[in-house]
Formats: C-alpha cells, sequence, structure tokens
C-alpha cells in the first residue's frame, strides 16, 4: 500500500491487557513488540527516569518502555484521559522523560471519545495502516471477546485455589489456560480456548474440607489491583492462605467505562454510587468512588473483610482511604488498606495479612458463638 | 445572627473576598479560623490519613480550629471545576466528604457544589438554594451573589497589580493595606520597563494556598525580599499570559491550578523577564509530581533560567529551606553579573 510504514508498537503491561493489544495490532498486520515481562529491573529503570512522587504505575509503564524500546520498538500506545485524576497526563509526561533518554519514538496517545471521535479514529487508523474499518473493527472484536474471556478465567481460579492440594497448582493451571488465550484468534478458537481453559482450572485437585473459606473483596486502584507484579501477587497469596478472594474491577470493566462508556451504558456504576452516596456523593476521579461502593456492596453480602490496593500517592484513592475507615465502622467490615510502590516488600505484606486473617478469623468465631447462643 | 466558619486554607486565598461578601449580603456573619500555627497543623495531621497532602492535612487543622469557635455553620464548598474542560485536584472532589469521615462533632455544613466543567447550568439552583437559609427572597441571594462576583474580580484586579494573595486578604482583617510591601504596582509594566533594574527579580510559582500562608512556606515571600529581591507570583500574571506559556503544551493540562503554574512556568521561560524561578510543591500532591516534572524537564533542556525545585512537608525545617533559597539567590545573582 502506498505510504504505508512499519512501525513496531509497544504499550505497558497491566495483567493481560498485552494479549489484546498484541491481537489487535498483529491482525491488524504491524509489528508488536511486547515488553519483556516486568520484573525487578524494569521497576529499577522506571523508578529512576521517573518522578519520586509520580504514582506507581507511571514508573512501571517508564521501565516497560525503556525495556521495549531497547528490544526494537519504536511506537507507544497509551490511553490518555480528561482528567481529573493523573492518568491522562501520563503519557505526556513519559513522552518528556523517554525524549530526555534519548530515544528515537512516537507516542500515539488514544483518547477517550469525549475528547474527540474524530482524532481517535485517525489515530487508530493510521496505527492499523489503512486497513478498511471492517478490518479494524473485528480486530478490535476479537481482543474484547480475549479479554471477557481471560476475566472469566481469572474469577475461575480465584474460586478453586482456596480449595487446591498442592500449593500453586491453581496458579500454574491458570497461567496455561491463559496461553492457549494467546493464541486464540477468532470468535470459535477463543470460545474453544475458553472452556478448555475453564476445564483445566477446575480439574486442579481440591481438598475435601466443609470449611467455609474466608471471603475477601479487593478494591482499589485499577492498576494496582489488575497486574499481579505491582500487588505482589496478593491474590495468589490470599488464595494460597486458603481464602476465597472477589476481585471489584476487571480489565473488561474498565475498558467499557474509560474508554466506551456511550457504548455499554452504565453498567453497575448506578449501584456502586447508590452504595456509597452516604459517605461520597460525587466522582473523585479514577477508581476512589468505587472503591467506597463496592466495600458497602461487599459488606451487604457478607464477607468477610475486604482489602483496600492503592498506589503511593494516588489521589483519588487517598480520598477513598480518608472515608473508608468510617465505612468499615458503620457495616462492620474489616478493612486493610496497602499503599504500594517501589518500596513495599512482600515480606511486610504477608504479616500484615497473616494479622488480618487472624483477626477475621476471631471475628466469625464470635459471630458463630453470638449465633448459638 | 447566623455565624458561618470559613476555614483559612486552600480556597480561601482564591475565593475567600466573594465568600465573604455573599454571606454578609445575606445578613450572615463569617468567622475565619485563625492563622496556621503548629498546633492548627498537628491537629491535621493527627486526624488525616497519613499519605494525605500537606495543605488538606492543614485544612483538616483549620476546620478542627473552627470547631472551637461559636459558629452555627462550617462553610465547605466542593468546588469541581472553575473553568470549561478543567478540574481541580480530586482531593478538592472528595473534600466535604473526607472532613466529615474523618471528623466526628462538627456544626452543620453548608454544601454548594460548584461544577462548571461542562455546562454551568445547575449552578444558580445551588446558589439559590444556598440563600434560602438566609432568605426566601431568591432576588436578594441573587443581589448578593453578583456582588460577590464583583468583589471577586476585584481581588483579582488587585493581585495583578502586584499584591500577594496574603497582603490582599489581611487587609480585609485590618483595614488597611500595607504600602511598603508592595513590590511593584503594575508589577509586569514595571517589569516589562525595567523600572528596578538593579534588583534581584524572583518568580516564585505554586499553590496560592502554600505559598501564601506563611507559616506553610516559612515565609518565602519575605525571605527573598530580605535578600534584596522582587518577587512574581502567579496571582501577577494575566492569565492571558499564562495562557501563551501554557500553550506550549502538546496537550491541555487538565487541571486549572496546574495550568496556572505550568503556564506562568513556560511564559516566564519564553520571555526571560525574571532572574530564576523557586518552584514550590507539597510533598504527596498528586498534580504537582507530574506539573513540577515537566517544568524542571523543560527548564533544564533549555538552560537559560535558573530553577529552584521546593518541597515541603510537615517536617521540613525553616534552617534547610533558607540555606537552599541564599544558595539559590547567590547563584542568580552571579548569573546575572557575568551576563
Ligand atoms: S488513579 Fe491514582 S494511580 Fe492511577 S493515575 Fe490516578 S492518581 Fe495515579
Ligand atoms: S493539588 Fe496537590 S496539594 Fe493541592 S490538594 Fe491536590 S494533592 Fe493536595
Amino acid at each position: 500500500m502506498d505510504g504505508e510504514i512499519t512501525v513496531k508498537i509497544t504499550f505497558p503491561h497491566m495483567g493481560n491487557l498485552w494479549i489484546a493489544l498484541n491481537t489487535i495490532f498483529e491482525e491488524l498486520g504491524a509489528e508488536v513488540v511486547v515488553p519483556p515481562p516486568i520484573t525487578k529491573k524494569t521497576i529499577t529503570l522506571g523508578v529512576r527516569h521517573s518522578p519520586e512522587f509520580a504514582c506507581f504505575p507511571l514508573k512501571v509503564n517508564v521501565g516497560n518502555f525503556i525495556e521495549a524500546l531497547e528490544t526494537g520498538a519504536d511506537t507507544i500506545i497509551m490511553a490518555g484521559g480528561t482528567g481529573p485524576c493523573r492518568f491522562g497526563y501520563y503519557a505526556e509526561v513519559q513522552r518528556e522523560i523517554l525524549q530526555d533518554l534519548g530515544y528515537d519514538f512516537e507516542i500515539v496517545t488514544l483518547e477517550p471519545p469525549q475528547g474527540s471521535l474524530l482524532g481517535l479514529a485517525a489515530n487508530i487508523k493510521r496505527l492499523a495502516n489503512y486497513k478498511s474499518w471492517n478490518e479494524i473493527y473485528r480486530a478490535f472484536k476479537i481482543a474484547w471477546q480475549q479479554i471477557n474471556a481471560l476475566d472469566i478465567m481469572h474469577a475461575a481460579s480465584l474460586k478453586v485455589r482456596p480449595y487446591e492440594e498442592q500449593k500453586g497448582a491453581t496458579s500454574k493451571a491458570y497461567e496455561k489456560a491463559v496461553s492457549l488465550m494467546v493464541e486464540a484468534r477468532n470468535t470459535d478458537s477463543i470460545a474453544e480456548s475458553l472452556s478448555q481453559g475453564l476445564q483445566i482450572i477446575e480439574s486442579v485437585s481440591r481438598v475435601n474440607s466443609s470449611r467455609k473459606p474466608l471471603k475477601i473483596g479487593i478494591v482499589g486502584e485499577i492498576y494496582m489491583v489488575v497486574e499481579p507484579y505491582a500487588n505482589m501477587e496478593i491474590e495468589k497469596t490470599l488464595g494460597e492462605m486458603g481464602v476465597e478472594v472477589h476481585r471489584s474491577i476487571y480489565l473488561g470493566h474498565w475498558i467499557k467505562e474509560h474508554l466506551l462508556p456511550k457504548l455499554f451504558g452504565p453498567g453497575d456504576v448506578e449501584e456502586i454510587k447508590k452504595a456509597a452516596f452516604k459517605y461520597l456523593n460525587h466522582f473523585v476521579g479514577g477508581h476512589g468512588l468505587e472503591s467506597v461502593g463496592r466495600t458497602i456492596l461487599y459488606a451487604q453480602d457478607n464477607y468477610d473483610g475486604v482489602i483496600h490496593i492503592l498506589p503511593f500517592t494516588c489521589t483519588p484513592e487517598i480520598v477513598a482511604q480518608s472515608i473508608l475507615p468510617e465505612v468499615s465502622r458503620d457495616y462492620q467490615i474489616p478493612l486493610l488498606s496497602f499503599s504500594m510502590d517501589e518500596h513495599s516488600g512482600q515480606a511486610g505484606i504477608i504479616t500484615r495479612l497473616e494479622a488480618f486473617m487472624d483477626l477475621l478469623e476471631q471475628k466469625r468465631e464470635k459471630e458463630k458463638l453470638l449465633g448459638a447462643v | 445572627m447566623t455565624t458561618i466558619g470559613i476555614p483559612r486554607s486552600l480556597l480561601y486565598y482564591n475565593y475567600f473576598p466573594a465568600w465573604k461578601c455573599f454571606f454578609e449580603e445575606l445578613g450572615a456573619e463569617v468567622v475565619l479560623s485563625d492563622k496556621t500555627t503548629k498546633n492548627i497543623l498537628d491537629s491535621g495531621v493527627k486526624v488525616a490519613v497519613d499519605e494525605t497532602c500537606l495543605p488538606v492535612k492543614l485544612f483538616y487543622g483549620h476546620v478542627q480550629n473552627l470547631k472551637e469557635k461559636n459558629i452555627d455553620y462550617l462553610f465547605i464548598p466542593r468546588v469541581v471545576s472553575v473553568e470549561k474542560k478543567e478540574y481541580l485536584c480530586p482531593k478538592f472532589l472528595g473534600l466535604p466528604n473526607m472532613v466529615l469521615n474523618l471528623m466526628k462533632d462538627l456544626p452543620p455544613v453548608l454544601h454548594l457544589d460548584i461544577d462548571i466543567s461542562k455546562k454551568n447550568k445547575g449552578f444558580y439552583r445551588k446558589i439559590y438554594k444556598l440563600g434560602k437559609l438566609f432568605t426566601p427572597n431568591p432576588l436578594k441571594t441573587a443581589v448578593a451573589f453578583k456582588k460577590a462576583l464583583k468583589k471577586l474580580s476585584e481581588y483579582q484586579q488587585q493581585l495583578l497589580m502586584g499584591y500577594t494573595p496574603m497582603e490582599y486578604l489581611d487587609s480585609l482583617e485590618n483595614g488597611s493595606i500595607s504600602k511598603q510591601k508592595y513590590d511593584f504596582k503594575d508589577s509586569k509594566k514595571n517589569l516589562d520597563k525595567r523600572e528596578v533594574p538593579q534588583k534581584l527579580k524572583i518568580a516564585v510559582l505554586g499553590h496560592s494556598y502554600n505559598l501564601n500562608d506563611s507559616y506553610i512556606s516559612m515565609d518565602i515571600y519575605k525571605k527573598l525580599r530580605d535578600m534584596g529581591a522582587n518577587i512574581l507570583t502567579t496571582e501577577m500574571l494575566s492569565q492571558s499570559d499564562q495562557e501563551k506559556g501554557a500553550s506550549n503544551l502538546k496537550k491541555d493540562i487538565f487541571w486549572t491550578f496546574g495550568k496556572d503554574i505550568i503556564g506562568s512556568a513556560y511564559y516566564l521561560l519564553d520571555q526571560q523577564m525574571v532572574d530564576g524561578v523557586v518552584l514550590v510543591v507539597s510533598f504527596g500532591c498528586g498534580p504537582d509530581s507530574l506539573v513540577g516534572e515537566m517544568i524542571e524537564r523543560t527548564f533544564k533542556r533549555k538552560r537559560t533560567l535558573p530553577l529552584l525545585f521546593l518541597t515541603l512537608d510537615e517536617h521540613s525545617g525553616e534552617a534547610g529551606v533558607l540555606t537552599r533559597l541564599e544558595a539559590f539567590v547567590d547563584m542568580v545573582r552571579l548569573n546575572k553579573k557575568t551576563a
């Protein structure tokens, strides 16, 4: 095609997001450089070159970008935003950082349609090598199906893990299921991979126990919740302690709400807003309002506790963090707030989790006793 | 008479003349919290979540301080947006809720949501609703509101003339404005005409609520003046100058205060009308972590205007700040001589 330029596309890691983005751009015939998986080195690089008080996700992104640019990428895809939270300005700052480091690259920001639908369309068309809108639609549809399938498999793994006979078996099964999805590139194969993946997860051998596991809901800032490296695999840790974890936020939700709100309607947003109203009756950017509302919904669903995860200095979640103790008191639901960044150590987190577990067990015993009289 | 307590903190520095006028026109009395002291700050730190930025911690302290005064209501507006397509920081969006969930036994809080990010239609309705508490007559509220707006623009005019918010706001309490503090009437014009060539000109950029609280800023204005510098603040630059500076950005910045700060910084960098820039940010400030980074990188790349990046928190020592300011001013002075 005339004027076709080959670019090597990369993007930040965020849970399984890379699978969907890889699909989109490969299906559209672009070359993709998936950033190497997040490691200690990624974090070190990101932290070294980012502003000290930037929120953690920005720093990890920068680490991803540096590693991807070093392996040959030259075009970075980022999502934009219209505020009030910092995310909407990430790409601008990241561009400056990478420019000062001397990289030759372009950063393409996909602004949410509230910004400019035309701008978004033009950017997508360009990145898609000017393929037809039909082909573009197909690529996005496949990616979207992958994301939803991945979210379903993830939720299934959370249910199985507390019962696993052998520690780590569920995580292994889940990884295998995910790898099936990476290769699935049409509706049929996605459905096929999903049912195979679920089967693999369900067939993890489980202990036979009448004991009901503690149920904990996870709320917080989406990147920290969705990216296991950033939250020190908190879901896995909890699951292996025998806890049934429920996660309130999935990539699928975020895409619906952040990028395509008009297409998908309000979803459960209204329910969350209503729950939070007495405590927080206004959006505060990011997922601050959701953290408050979801905590209340978890309490109403008789969860044993809630864990709130936020990156250090995250503005919307600090609002939530200031409000949650009151919610926790009123609803009698124990709450643990983890503010995380590059300085967090897994050992400290495990200690706090164990203490929290003890508290939940005690509370459960006490309630049982009360129930008996 | 109904008394309304207003914390001398955060948006006090931007809007107090208007708020005072509005409530007084409606026949209420306005009571401010005391000026920041260590006690006030400490009492705010005590109730706050650790990671909260200094200005919000301080706001809690001022609310505590008002609790001890004899007031009927507390006024804590939720200022979401004051410009189209722009916002204030998320903490302003949740401010009344944070206060109400963290502090008990407060006087009733007067709410007012201010949000003109998309349209300002609902705004008047909210004003009338607030006015109803004082008068059944919506006309009276409308008049009070109009007068308040006028007061606000008068205030902003005064700032453009070279007063700092602190100086003007103090004058509302003690009746007179001190003339000698007045660095340059028509500051910008004077600077342009180089009428004060021998004096160093230092711009101090940052959030109004940090810079004008002399306890928090450790009286940075005075310190710089004592070192023989004239100061210029964001408020002394016109909106259009700030816009001009901000137009260097590839993407419009969606925080109003962030835009004022970065717009002023870039404008000054282009105009070379000051000898140095001091950028003051609070520890843990979300927006400033990005805005500050953009400014720092741009200044470093251009290397034409010296920049001092000063981070303040509740542990900042006055001596340390003074040392850094002195070193900076010496450097700027040396620069100027050799230039
Ligand atoms: S939600 Fe929090 S962590 Fe995410 S960009 Fe906004 S401030 Fe940063
Ligand atoms: S702008 Fe910064 S200092 Fe001001 S309230 Fe927000 S986080 Fe705090």
